[in-house]
Parts: C-alpha cells; structure tokens; sequence
C-alpha cells in the first residue's frame, strides 16, 4: 500500500503532493486515492458508480499526468469521484494504463466535501524510481 | 537573490541573478510585504524574464506568491510577432475575474433578512465540488457561449444590455473558435454555467464602512453614494471547461515547444511562438474559455437579481442592482502598449494581476473614460474588498496592470491545520457576517489569516499610482463553494 503526503510550503495556493507505492500500479493508485481525498472524504462518498479507464502515452511521467488529468475531468462530466482504485501499467511504447474506478456522486448525498481541484501541473512535476519502488511529486491546482 | 530597491515599492532583480534572464524581474511592494514573499515569488518571477519575446521586465505585484508555472500576480508582455503565449502565465482557471453589483439598499434595510438572502443564494447559486448550473446547453449552444461570451447571456434573457458595456472587452473577447476546444472540454464545462466553483471563489454581500470611501467623485461615477451601501461582488472562472483547455494545451506545448528550439526553467512555462499554428490555436480556445467566463459571472449576476428581487419583493431595476464592473484575473490579451517611444503589440499575460487602465485608455466603458477603469480587489471572506480605479501611470509601469487580491501568506494545509472552517464559520456569524458553504474544509483554508493584509496591499498599489484608492467593502453575507 503506498502512501502520500501533502507539502505544506510548497506552491501555497495550491496542493503539492508527494506521491510513494510500492511499484507503478501502487503509484498511480495511491495518487488517485491522495486526489480522491483531495475533493472528498472517501469515508462519506457512495459505492454506486463504476468506470473503466484506459489510457496510453509515450512516457510513464505523461502516463502519470494524463492519469491524474483523466481522473479531475471525470469529477466535471460525470460529477462523480472514484476513491476505489485498481490499476494495471504496462511498461513499452507506449506506456498503457487500464484502470477499474468505484466511487459515487459528489453533490445531492452525504459526501463531505473538499476542494474541486481544476488541473494537475508541471510545477516541480516528476516520476521517477526510488528505494525498490516509485515516487511522484505533483502540484494540483485547487 | 539581489533585489535591488529602484523607487518606492519598486524592486528590480537584474539578468545576471540568473543565466538565461532577457530582462530585469520587478516586483512591486513595501519593504514588509517584499519581506514576507515566499522562495517561490523570486524563483518564478526571474523563470518568466527568460522566456523568449519579452518586454521590458518581468513584473509581479503587491499580492504576488508562490504559484506555477508564473508567480500569482504576476504580468509579462511579448511582442506579437518575437515572443511566446504560455498556460502558466495564464492558469488553468482563464479568466477567472471579479464582478461587483451596485444596490440602492442599505446595510439597515438588508440586515434583518441577512440570514434569508445569503440562504436563497446559496440555494440560487450552485457551489462546491461536482456542481452543476441550471441550463441545460446543446453543443451548437455552448458553441456560441464560447464565441459571444456574455453577450449570448443577455440575448437569452440572462442579463441587462447594459452589463455588458460594464464589463470588460464588453463581456466577448475577440478571435474565439470552438474547432479549437477539445471534446473533453466540452463535456466538463457545459453543464457548469451558473456555478461558483469552490477554493477562492465566493459570492458576497458587501457594505461601505463608515470610512470606507476614499474618493468621492470616482465612487459617485461607480455609484457608490454613502457609507451603509450594500452592494454584492462575486469571483469566479471558466470552471471545468477552461481547466480543461489550459490542461489540453499544456500538454501540447510540453511536446511542441522542442520543434521550436524553446527551452523552459519551469516545465509549466511550457509555450509556443504566438504566431505559431500551436500558438494561435491556444489563444483561440482560451479566448472561448475565457467567454465562458463572462458567461458564468453572468448566469449568476441572472440568479443573484433574481433572489434578491423574490427577498425584498421589489423589481431588481428598483433595487438599483447595475454592474458596477466586471475584470479579468487570468487572461493572455492582445493589446497594444507604447515601449521605449514605440507603439507595438504584445500579447500581454496576466496571472492573478487585473487591468488597470487609465483615463481615456481603449476599452474603458464611456461612463468611465474621463476616470479610467474599475479595478476591483478581492480580499479575503473575513476582512474585507476594495475598488480602485485604473490610472495613465500603469499604462506606462506595468503595461496597464495591477494587483487582483492580498495574495495568501499560507498554504491551505496550513490553514486548515490552524483552525476548523465549522468554528470559523461560528465566529464569522458572531461578528455579523453570515455564511455558508459547502465545504467546512474549505471554509478554513481561506480563513483571513492566510492572506496578507488587504490594506497594506492596497496602499502600495496607490503609492505606486497604478491604480487610486477608491472605496473600501466590509463582507456581511458570503456563499462559497
């Protein structure tokens, strides 16, 4: 299980995160799960809706971006997010990501929520190999 | 890095701080306020003096603070034919701005159904995270949002003919093409018109304080006659739907920018020569994002009169709900400014930094262009708004720009960690504001302590002279998202 922490002097009008797993597929997991409580407390948000995603790109970083990019646009056209998350990379040319989502509705039910996050940036932006696993940092403009 | 002090509140970074700078970085503060920006201010400033085709300086103003990509508050002009237009000197959010109404309603009037207005706009104005508005678009529709802006408000009943005379470039800002906006774009933005958002972006009920007008005869031009005057201000953007075009564009650049030799500092400076085909077809989407924008401060300027007519029974004309102005925060615009003696055009960027132009400048309404225009300046829920006025000095120190807030002094974790938005909002209530959110967490992460002191702000603007001290605001009455 990886894990995540917000940077709180970083980018202050903003949410810098710094992203850890285990190997990608924990990564891009534990990213979406960091964004997910970024907009709501998962704790509160209904299971009823399921996505699949998937995804390709020429490099993991731009895999990585489009993933987070994917996730904050289905929150607009779907209203919805997704705390549940399953991920599968396949490293090559191109990079894919295939993606199982469960979550629920943000407005009209109990869900507690937070900030509506608008784009992820390039600002300090990096994917990159670490201690056996993974690690990203990322700015998401709130 | 060497800030070197060139006049009042002037501060000048020279080329040689950093290798690839084209032009000096200024930044615009007192002492304390220079003192209390972050890293991120001098680092990001100095990363937008080395992109190629700028003019003059890099400059960022009194609210300036650690962003992406460009500092909030900061302003870069690049000449239309040598230089670049980049997202992160815009943001994702394109034209997010700010609108004030006028009311003929007094503080005493509004008060003892205070607690019913701000209800019926919380429940008139959809906020918070997966919001949707009221209308209901086909493509073709929010087609033409993208090329008529606000103006496509007023034709469909959702606004006054008049508002958009008070609004800048008229509420549609030229050279909008929908074939430039992506799929995905469409889908987040187009049921979201007539929403707030969430973060920054309120809607407030305003008073004039006892002292709170500084220049009477610009203030009586905006309407504002005496202390006691309600009046109502929002801020917002293009919502998911210029999110959407900033995202698709920057990821296009970070590609394109190597067929055109660029090299960035900050990944997020990723750009393209304006008058290339990448380059133009950004500035056609964000042009129809920043539309949108007009568009949605329009819808809810609609439901804003439309509550507070149903809350006093009276006709909104009756209750003098006029637009005051409304200003852009996040723009890229083509204008043309007077360099060294020489009129050019520049593509001028604007991130958190509002229009400030003077007296008989271009694009000022009729009603304003013997004064300049309306600068309006948002300032955090707890403490209070300000209006100033545009001036000829800003045409010439910073390309007809100035400040859009008091900028954050604090990160939102920080804040959240230094007080609960529950008993915040309690406090709030105690001191005679009423508000109400839908997100306690976000209520805190923009509690007043994490922005700098709105005043000291205000007065550096008006030392500088790039724009004049005109009316302070006390919030009675927020809603946010």
């Amino acid at each position: 299980m990886g894990r995540y922490e917000v940077l709180e002097t970083v980018a202050i009008a903003d949410c810098a995160l710094e992203v850890e797993g285990s190997d990608l597929a924990d990564l891009f997991a534990t990213a979406a799960r960091a964004l997910a409580e970024l907009m709501v407390d998962p704790v509160t948000i209904a299971r009823t809706l399921q996505r699949q995603v998937t995804l390709e790109a020429p490099s993991v970083d731009l895999l990585f971006f489009d993933w987070l990019s994917e996730l904050i646009a289905l929150k607009d056209s779907d209203g919805a997010a997704f705390p549940d998350i399953e991920v599968e990379i396949e490293c090559g040319t191109p990079w894919r990501l295939r993606a199982r989502l469960v979550g629920g509705p943000l407005q009209g039910g109990p869900a507690a929520l937070r900030s509506d996050p608008k784009a992820v940036t390039f600002h300090l932006f990096r994917v990159e190999p670490w201690a056996g696993g993974w690690r990203a940092r990322v700015v998401i403009d709130t | 890095m060497k800030t070197i002090p060139l006049a009042d509140c002037v501060w000048e970074i020279p080329p040689s701080e950093k290798a690839g700078m084209r032009v000096p970085a200024r930044i615009y503060a007192s002492e304390a306020l220079l003192a209390g920006m972050d890293a991120g201010v001098f680092e990001q400033v100095t990363n937008v003096a080395c992109l190629p085709g700028i003019v003059g300086a890099a400059l960022c103003m009194p609210d300036g603070h650690w962003g992406y990509g460009f500092p909030i508050g900061g302003v870069a002009a690049f000449g239309a034919e040598d230089g670049v237009i980049s997202p992160g000197g815009i943001g994702f959010d394109i034209n997010c701005g700010m609108r004030v109404l006028r009311t003929t309603l007094t503080e005493a009037e509004v008060r003892p159904r205070l607690p019913e207005l701000v209800d019926a706009l919380f429940a008139a104005v959809p906020t918070g995270v997966g919001a949707r508005g009221f209308l209901r678009l086909t493509d073709d529709a929010f087609a033409d949002v993208m090329r008529e802006g606000a103006g496509w408000c007023v034709r469909h009943g959702y606004g006054w003919p008049e508002d958009l005379d008070a609004t800048e470039g008229g509420g549609c800002l030229p050279g909008a093409d929908p074939a430039h906006v992506s799929a995905r774009a469409l889908a987040r933005g187009r049921e979201q018109l007539g929403t707030l958002g969430s973060g920054n972006h309120y809607l407030e009920v305003q008073v004039v304080p006892p002292d709170g007008i500084h220049d009477a005869v610009v203030a009586r031009a905006f309407g504002i006659e005496t202390a006691g005057q309600v009046l109502v201000m929002l801020h917002c953007g293009s919502r998911g739907f210029g999110h959407q075009v900033g995202t698709d564009y920057l990821r296009l650049f970070d590609g394109a920018m190597r067929a055109y030799g660029i090299v960035v500092n900050d990944r997020e400076l990723a750009c393209a020569p304006f008058r290339s085909p990448e380059g133009q077809a950004y500035f056609a989407a964000m042009t129809a994002a920043a539309n949108t924008a007009f568009a949605n401060r329009q819808v809810i300027t609609h439901r804003v009169r439309e509550v507070m007519g149903r809350v006093f029974g009276r006709d909104p004309r009756d209750l003098g709900l006029s637009l005051i102005y409304d200003v852009c925060h996040n723009t890229a615009k083509l204008e043309r400014h007077v360099v060294e003696g020489v009129a050019r055009d520049l593509v001028v960027h604007r991130k958190g930094a509002t229009r400030s132009f003077g007296p008989g400048a271009p694009d000022v309404p009729a009603a304003y262009r013997h004064l300049g225009q309306p600068v309006i300046i948002g300032g955090s829920m707890e403490t209070g708004s300000a209006l100033l006025v545009g001036t000829d000095h800003a045409m010439h120190e910073t390309f007809g720009s100035t400040a859009h807030g008091a900028g954050r002094t604090m990160s939102r974790a920080q804040a959240k960690k230094r007080v609960r938005g529950e008993s915040l909002m309690q406090d709030m209530e105690r001191r005679g504001i009423v508000i109400r959110a839908a997100s306690k967490s976000g209520v805190a992460e923009e509690a007043g302590f994490a922005y700098k002191d709105l005043a000291a702000v205000v007065d550096v603007l008006h030392r500088l002279d790039i724009s004049r001290r005109v009316v302070s605001l006390r919030p009675i009455g927020n809603i946010k998202g």
